[in-house]
């Protein structure tokens, strides 16, 4: 039994069928990786996991709680964290407080009205803050504004944001998609570094296949809305059906 | 039976008035993604054409007529309209009488013009900045407008009267077989409906019908992939804007012997206006043209004397009420399309 | 101090020291001199800069942290005028119960109206405030007469029951407002030489209460709430893929400003017990976002100092006429004094909207973070010079955020 289990999960838009009867098991303490073509389904199925859309069928379910229908910030206090193909950070806050921001969700949930204490006050959460940005080599730029960021650095940031929550699930949604050479090879040793420090379980959506294959310990092949084969890596590379769906030619 | 189609006449003429100043609104909302709240200002800019140029053509030559005496036996002075000089009694009689829709003329490059500036020199700046700056410096602008208007005019509305020939009613109940009297009708609020239809039409046929209007929808639909096609969409767009301006500033020219002109009126009806855009759909002309006229009838049905009873003030909450009911039932409005103002 | 940190301790101490001052430090001019058109330090102005400061802090907490724009919070204004005038009425002519329903009353609408208006951002939300501020206006207007007043506003009457309080004075005249005894209009007079300073009741009850609302909106700016609500502003998605319900937070906000608004509105009456529905037209909301924006939306000294330009300059603008005009231009040749005077004419007086639409209009395009923003860069223009002549080895200091 698995952290995330997808079942028989549908969803059509109008006449198109996006997602077709997938299943999918993700175990936990396992960097599992979704990849495909272009317009294979890969980002529907990620907004049927975080509460953005709502399939016609299926069911999926976190931990043996079944998701949909759930707001996206429910779906978060249940233990799963979002980093996004582009890097969503508050752009206006300081570094600092864009990773105290999950801390106070974590410790406070979706809503607590302390209007009136200092946030100087919350050593506990400002300690928390700092540690991870200690963690990932962030710390001297705590007071930097978040907006002034490199790319890079605001991709480290978001990834704080997420880990500092202690997710039980981390889905990362292209993490890569549109970055240099130089930067994909940083994203990926950051998200190896991740993988190594703690145990953590997570689900990459990604068509880039170096990142896919430096990181991931199973995949599944989506292809046209469904899932093509699902195996541990050093199997998918032979796999001539993988080959088909990728480069279109015949096995 | 009669209290209803008279009600619905009633409702036309104030729907066009929505109808074409959320035409407009919704044009550059759509094309240029500027929220403008300085466009009841052109409205009333429009109306104002129409104050000044009757004003232009009633210029007058003083001379004394030796004549006719008044009633101190002395001789009389005598005003001529230049334009009596120029044209010929009779022709210039006529002219003066018909300023309003001749204004129409007057207006067309005026609006244009000052909508052009408008883009160029403010609106321009702003593509990029949040939508709450530029409702903001719009709101300025309106106040400057308006402001400008009044130091010129003063504050108190100008009386603007329509051409002789429209002057009386039309008796609408005889023609279609009702009691006479029970449903009539001032010809000139007729003549604005008219007009009106003929302006949305002419917008709607220009959008389908023409490159321009190919390229402007295509940028409405989406703006960034016509730019990548190396279309100059700036250029049009100002042109839209021109347009834009052009239609409220008619509307505003047609409205002015309903309604005498002041200084504020743009504001009056920029509020309306913009719960009209809404409740057709951000973004959408067809919605737009419906929700003014849907509105505008709404407002004269809940201004009827057997509504007012049971529901006191209702006439003068209508128009928000339904805004309130459609957001939140409708967000995309009647006719709106998705992604539009979502984020 | 108080749970602040040395910065707004300061900047506490600051406004406070000012608005104690005020009567002295708006009377800079001599009575009878040509300046002292300038003066500000009369009651009646004096209590306008400091509601309407309460006003703008309250919508700052709205505006200036989550980003959403009210194009109707003069309704909440309005609302608070009207209640605090039927405590009046019907209780006492103490200020403080009156006051304190005035704050209760607008947190109730702002809750019903942030209610429905919070379920759209962006341009909806501002056209559904405004949809819901012109609907009130319309009401009281004309159906709520009975409550409102109508056409002639909410006034006193020789009947009304004011049940803990006598509805007549001694002298047969209708009571004023009051604090245990004190009467709001009552004033004392100071004259040093030819200074005169005037020292009012109600000024310095409005003053105190715009102190504590200043304090608190401080201390809400530097709350985890306040940063929630500048997350909100700054990217609502993260905020909701990070667990956090920003609807409960955003209607919080709105309801605290909108209870600013009563409590402005509530010393509005305590001032002068009337209110009218003009109070609540949407271009009385959108005063209130000029301020904000003109002192610098999101800062907190800004709405303050916003408030009370505008409001001294209304005040100081609108008085000037074409005799004071030719008397400053007089020092010209004739025909450039009239030409000098010709061209600020429009502006001065009945011309007062035109310079404020214009002031607006250049703030929002050259200056968005205004008067704040505007004083920042002065003085990093200063440090930069100081910076260039002194060492450079202080380079290495990180700049200032």
């Amino acid at each position: 039994m698995g952290i995330l289990e997808v079942k028989g999960v549908n969803k059509r838009f109008g006449g198109l069928q996006a997602l077709g009867d997938v299943n999918l098991s993700v175990q936990e303490n396992k960097v599992h990786a979704i990849i495909g073509p272009n317009g294979a389904g890969k980002s529907t199925l990620l907004n049927c996991l975080v509460g953005k859309l709502i399939p016609d069928t299926g069911s999926v379910m976190f931990k043996g709680q079944s998701v949909l229908g759930r707001k996206p910030y429910e779906i978060n206090q249940m233990g799963i964290s979002r980093v996004f193909q582009t890097p969503e950070i508050f752009g206006d806050l300081s570094v600092l407080e864009n990773v105290m921001i999950p801390c106070f969700a974590r410790r406070d949930g979706a809503f607590r009205m302390h209007a009136i204490e200092s946030v100087q006050s919350e050593h506990e959460i400002m300690d928390m803050a700092m540690t991870m940005l200690e963690d990932v080599n962030m710390a001297e730029k705590r007071d930097m504004h978040a907006a002034s960021l490199s790319r890079g650095d605001k991709r480290r940031l978001e990834m704080a944001m997420c880990l500092v929550q202690e997710p039980s699930l981390l889905l990362l949604d292209e993490p890569t998609a549109g970055m240099a050479r130089a930067d994909t090879n940083n994203t990926i040793d950051l998200l190896r570094e991740i993988k190594e420090k703690r145990d953590i379980t997570m689900c990459i959506i990604e068509h880039d296949m170096h990142v896919v294959f430096s990181l991931a310990d199973r995949i599944t092949v989506l292809a046209q809305g469904t899932p093509l084969v699902e195996d541990a890596p050093e199997n998918i590379k032979g796999n001539p059906k993988v080959r088909e769906a990728y480069l279109g030619e015949s096995a | 039976m009669d209290a209803i189609i008279l009600q619905i006449l009633n409702g036309l003429d104030k729907g066009s008035a929505y109808a074409l100043i959320a035409l407009g609104l919704t044009l550059i909302f759509g094309t240029l993604g500027v929220v403008n709240f300085a466009h009841g200002a052109l409205f009333m800019i429009g109306a104002f054409c129409a104050v000044t140029l009757s004003r232009i053509l009633s210029i007058s030559r003083t001379y004394v007529d030796e004549t006719q005496k008044d009633f101190l036996g002395r001789p009389l002075e005598v005003k001529v309209p230049y334009a009596h000089d120029i044209f010929g009694p009779e022709m210039g009689a006529a002219i003066i009488d018909w300023a309003v829709p001749l204004s129409i003329l007057f207006a067309i490059p005026v609006m244009i013009a000052v909508g052009v500036i408008m883009e160029r020199g403010l609106i321009k700046h702003f593509y990029k900045r949040p939508h709450a700056d530029q409702i903001l410096v719009t709101f300025g602008l309106a106040i400057v407008l308006q402001e400008i208007i009044k130091y010129y005019y003063g504050a108190n509305p100008i009386p603007t009267p329509a051409p002789a020939a429209f002057k009386g009613s039309f008796d609408f109940g005889a023609v279609i077989g009702f009691d006479a009297n029970t449903i009539i009708y001032p010809y000139w609020r007729l003549v604005y409906f008219a007009f009106a239809a003929v302006i949305i039409g002419a917008v709607f046929a220009f959008l389908q019908f023409t490159t321009f209007g190919m390229v402007v929808r295509a940028g409405m639909a989406d703006r960034e992939t016509v730019g990548l096609l190396g279309i100059n969409i700036d250029k049009r767009f100002t042109m839209m804007f021109g347009l834009a301006a052009a239609v409220a500033g008619l509307a505003g020219v047609m409205y002015a012997p309903i309604n005498s002109p002041n200084y504020h009126m743009g504001m009056d009806f920029l509020v309306l206006s913009f719960v009209v855009v809404v409740v057709g759909g951000m973004g959408s002309l067809p919605g737009a043209v419906l929700a003014g006229f849907l509105l505008g009838i709404l407002e004269s049905f809940a201004s009827m004397k057997e509504v007012i009873n049971i529901l006191p003030g209702i006439n003068q909450i209508i128009i928000y009420l339904v805004a309130i009911i459609i957001l939140l039932t409708r967000p995309r409005g009647l006719m709106g399309r998705k992604g539009v103002m979502e984020e | 101090m108080l749970g602040l940190g040395k910065k707004d301790t300061t900047l506490v101490l600051l406004v406070a020291c000012l608005t104690m001052l005020a009567p002295f430090l708006l009377n800079p001019f001599p009575e009878g001199s040509a300046m002292a058109q300038f003066n500000a330090g009369y009651p009646d102005l004096m209590q306008r800069f400091v509601i309407f400061g309460i006003f703008a802090i309250g919508f700052n907490i709205l505006f200036g942290l989550t980003g959403y724009l009210s194009f109707g919070h003069a309704a909440f204004l309005g609302i608070g005028s009207y209640a605090a005038v039927w405590m009046f009425k019907l209780l006492s002519m103490n200020v403080i119960p009156a006051i304190l329903l005035a704050v209760v009353m607008s947190g109730l609408f702002a809750l019903l109206i942030g209610f429905i208006s919070l379920r759209r951002s962006g341009i909806y939300f501002s056209i559904l405030t405004l949809a819901f501020a012109q609907m009130m206006f319309a009401l009281a207007y004309s159906v709520l007469t009975p409550i409102t007043g109508g056409e002639t506003g909410l006034q006193l009457a020789p009947d009304d029951p004011r049940v803990l309080d006598t509805a007549t004075s001694a002298s047969g005249n209708i009571p004023v407002p009051g604090l245990f005894g004190m009467e709001m209009r009552d004033t004392a007079k100071l004259e040093l030489g030819s200074w005169v300073f005037t020292f009012n009741v109600g000024y310095y009850f409005s003053a105190i209460v715009m102190l504590i609302s200043f304090y608190l909106a401080i201390r809400i700016f530097r709350s985890p709430f306040g940063m929630m609500l500048r997350a909100v502003k700054s990217n609502q998605q993260r905020v909701n893929y990070t667990g956090l319900n920003a609807r409960p937070y955003t209607l919080a906000a709105f309801v605290i400003s909108g209870m600013y608004a009563g409590l402005a509105g509530g010393l509005m009456a305590s001032m002068d017990p009337l209110a009218g529905a003009e109070r609540m037209f949407w271009t009385a909301s959108g005063e209130v976002v000029l301020m904000t924006i003109l002192g610098g939306a999101g800062t907190l000294i800004g709405p303050v100092l916003g408030a009370g330009m505008i409001k001294y300059m209304e005040n100081i603008i609108s008085k000037i006429n074409s005799d004071i005009l030719h008397s400053w231009f007089a020092f010209l040749p004739d025909g450039l004094e009239d030409f000098m005077v010709a061209i600020v004419y429009p502006f001065i007086g009945k011309g007062w909207h035109l310079t404020l639409g214009i002031i607006f209009m250049l703030v929002v395009i050259f200056l968005p973070g205004g008067l704040v923003e505007g004083g920042q860069r002065i003085a990093r223009l200063f440090r930069r010079k100081k910076q260039a002549k002194g060492d450079d080895a202080s380079k290495a200091k990180q700049p200032a955020e």
